[in-house]
């Protein structure tokens, strides 16, 4: 697969949606009009973005405590996701998630599981169903280096390869467990590495490339579509933000920052665009003004909407027709 | 209409509804290996072979991970009946049970449902600790959970087709001393009420209980085992010219609060009677429950009579210690009286 065969500029509209929207809520959450914490998805974006290029409306999608930039790559409005994090009535789950729950399954993903890697067993489940009820469609679950030490992670891989389940476990090592370093944590270097432990492939891409990211995806979400079992991808990428939004960073160095902050993966993509011919200045600053137009569209759509009745706390604790 | 134990009616139960909707399937340890227990009481034995091994999924012993597989199953569209064993074993799950199956269609604002039964054995069989466990309490704690506890072949049998067509995560809690499991997995010591269970369909709705037994002078609430005690019980008072009202709720969330207040409204009088520890209860709720809704028409203080705060011991005259007999229901209606 060749650069040119790579739907470069739709990855990165995508992914500067993503920190666009991410950059927005930074601001907002300061501003105090966004109640609650927020975990920032600011340099991971091109892992969201290459991965979810190749799913489909009715394929699951599974996601962490850091999901915004997986439900915009999977479809969930911006706007249904902005109202979420106010808290809003019109939000993608009636304000009954917040940040840490986003999800639309009309678009495929489930409100996102906060509790680290307890999303794993989940989407086997899906990929179990999947693999009744239908031809070809798959389920990804993505998670943090640190939800890959959670037992709920082994006993899901390992039966997702007993029996060849159409998944695919995408671990963005972003290194830092909240504020514990891989190192502490593991002592091997890849995660990927513990695939061949549960008898499926396992492979290791720089999670700052997108071109590498969208390439070992899409063989691994192939695979799974050709009902041929599970894949575990690891992607190295880096936060460009803290865990949460309280966090000074100080277990971390400035110079490492530094560093990654070099590896940013959408000025990378801009730059291998225009290498590529694909696109212009004028072309990038275009991107750049629709998707501040949609996010201004998102944050006006929140504004806006109306909060829930405090009575609705007592609605949806168990499911009926009416919803 | 059939004799059956409670075994063969949950079986049954499963058979029917695995022929009727083939989204429907079963999913545990042990539960279908040719050669092999059929599940640690019998529930599931010679299903495979109809259903094949898809349908009745074993697994490896991965508790979290196949409550967790069932309910991600049951997200995007099948109707898993999941099998731990054990009750204790619950708790390896309880973040799949009690933060995802029970929590998914409340933070999806009602848009995701979760149609999972989650089938557990309870009480205290000279196991000890670790395999006898009451857990009831813990899950009806949870909202989101939908839990039932059947005494007799006919309700398993209505109740486990109600779960597994209802569109939320249930929870059956079935006690080892009252399955019948027969040969080598036969409980020493067990009641194996059977029951007549009608040949045509039927279903026991969730969230209706049964009076099992009329009377004027004191209730007494019973729930799994304790609803044998409970009625023993009555027998021996009676003889005394007591009669007890004895009530099944069957099912424990949602509760039918009116069978139990309307009983209570007539005898003026009530004993709850259950195998787990005494603080916290199942029953210190329904205690609360109807004090707060019934307080005028009580007679004289509500009593509970429970196992003590241990955990279940193994030595047979302790474990007859710790679970509630007869003897101590008659004595706990005697103190009101």
């Amino acid at each position: 697969m060749s650069g040119s065969e790579i739907p470069l500029l739709q990855l990165y509209r995508t992914m500067l949606t993503i920190r666009r929207f991410e950059e927005r809520c930074n601001y907002l959450f300061m501003q105090g009009r966004i109640p609650s914490t927020l975990h920032l998805y600011i340099g991971q974006e091109a892992v969201a973005a290459g991965v979810c290029a190749h799913l489909r409306r009715d394929d699951y999608l599974f996601s962490t405590h850091r999901p915004h930039g997986h439900a915009i790559a999977k479809g969930v409005e911006p706007r249904a996701i902005m109202a979420e994090l106010y808290g809003k009535r019109t939000g993608c789950c009636k304000g009954k998630g917040g940040s840490m729950h986003v999800g639309d399954v009309r678009v495929g993903m489930f409100p996102a599981v906060a509790i680290v890697g307890a999303n794993a067993p989940l989407a086997a489940g899906a990929a179990l169903a999947a693999k009744w009820l239908d031809k070809d469609r798959v389920s990804v679950c993505f998670f943090g280096e640190g939800a890959a030490n959670e037992g709920a992670v082994h006993e899901a891989m390992n039966m997702a390869a007993i029996w060849d389940l159409p998944v695919v476990y995408v671990c963005e090592n972003n290194l830092y467990a909240a504020s514990t370093p891989f190192s502490k944590a593991f002592k091997i270097q890849n995660v990927a590495d513990r695939a061949a432990a549960y008898g499926m492939p396992g492979v290791v891409v720089d999670g700052n490339d997108v071109e590498a990211v969208y390439r070992v995806a899409g063989e691994a979400i192939a695979r799974a579509r050709r009902r041929e079992g599970p894949t575990l991808i690891e992607a190295k990428t880096y936060r460009l933000c803290g865990h949460s939004r309280s966090d000074p960073r100080t277990y971390r160095s400035r110079e490492e920052e530094e560093e990654w902050a070099k590896r940013d993966p959408i000025p990378r993509l801009a730059g291998r665009l225009k290498e590529l011919g694909l696109a212009t200045d004028e072309t990038l600053a275009s991107i750049e003004q629709e998707v501040q137009a949609l996010i201004d569209e998102a944050v006006r759509f929140a504004e806006e909407s109306p909060l829930p009745e405090p009575e609705e706390t007592l609605q949806h604790v168990f499911w009926t027709e009416e919803g | 209409m059939a004799m059956m134990t409670i075994a063969e009616a949950l079986r049954q139960a499963i058979r029917e509804e695995m022929r009727r909707d083939p989204r429907v399937f079963c999913i545990g340890e042990d539960i279908g290996i040719p050669g092999g227990f059929g599940g640690a009481f019998t529930v599931t034995l010679g299903l495979s072979e109809e259903f094949g091994h898809e349908r009745i999924l074993d697994t490896p012993i991965s508790e979290t991970g196949l409550i967790g597989v069932a309910i991600g199953a049951a997200m995007a569209g099948l109707r898993p009946i999941a099998d731990v064993q054990y009750g204790d074993f619950l708790f390896c799950a309880m973040d799949q049970i009690a933060n995802q199956a029970a929590k998914m269609t409340y933070m999806s604002g009602g848009t995701v449902k979760v149609p999972i039964v989650i089938r557990a054995p309870v009480g205290a069989t000279g196991r000890g600790a670790q395999h006898a466990q009451s857990l009831e309490a813990f899950f009806t704690h949870i909202p989101g959970l939908k839990v039932v506890a059947p005494a007799t072949a006919y309700d398993a049998k209505g109740l486990l087709k109600s779960a597994v067509r209802d569109d939320n995560p249930v929870i059956i809690f079935e006690h080892k001393l009252l399955y019948g499991s027969k040969g080598p997995r036969a409980e020493r010591g067990a009641l194996s009420p059977v029951g007549e269970v009608p040949e045509e369909e039927y279903l026991v709705p969730i969230g209706k209980g049964i009076i099992r037994r009329e009377g004027r002078d004191v209730t007494i609430i019973g729930k799994l085992l304790t609803v044998y005690r409970a009625l023993e019980a009555a027998e021996l008072l009676a003889k005394e010219g007591i009669e007890a009202e004895v009530i099944d709720p069957r099912t424990l969330v949602p509760l039918d609060k009116e069978l139990i207040l309307d009983s209570v409204r007539k005898t003026g009088r009530l004993v709850i009677v259950e195998e787990d520890n005494y603080t916290g209860g199942w029953g210190a709720d329904v205690a609360a429950m109807v004090a707060a809704e019934a307080f005028f028409w009580l007679d004289a203080p509500i009593v509970r009579v429970s196992a003590p705060d241990t955990p279940p011991p193994f030595s047979p005259p302790m474990e007859q210690f710790y679970v509630p007999s007869a003897e101590r229901v008659v004595q706990a209606v005697k103190s009101i009286l």
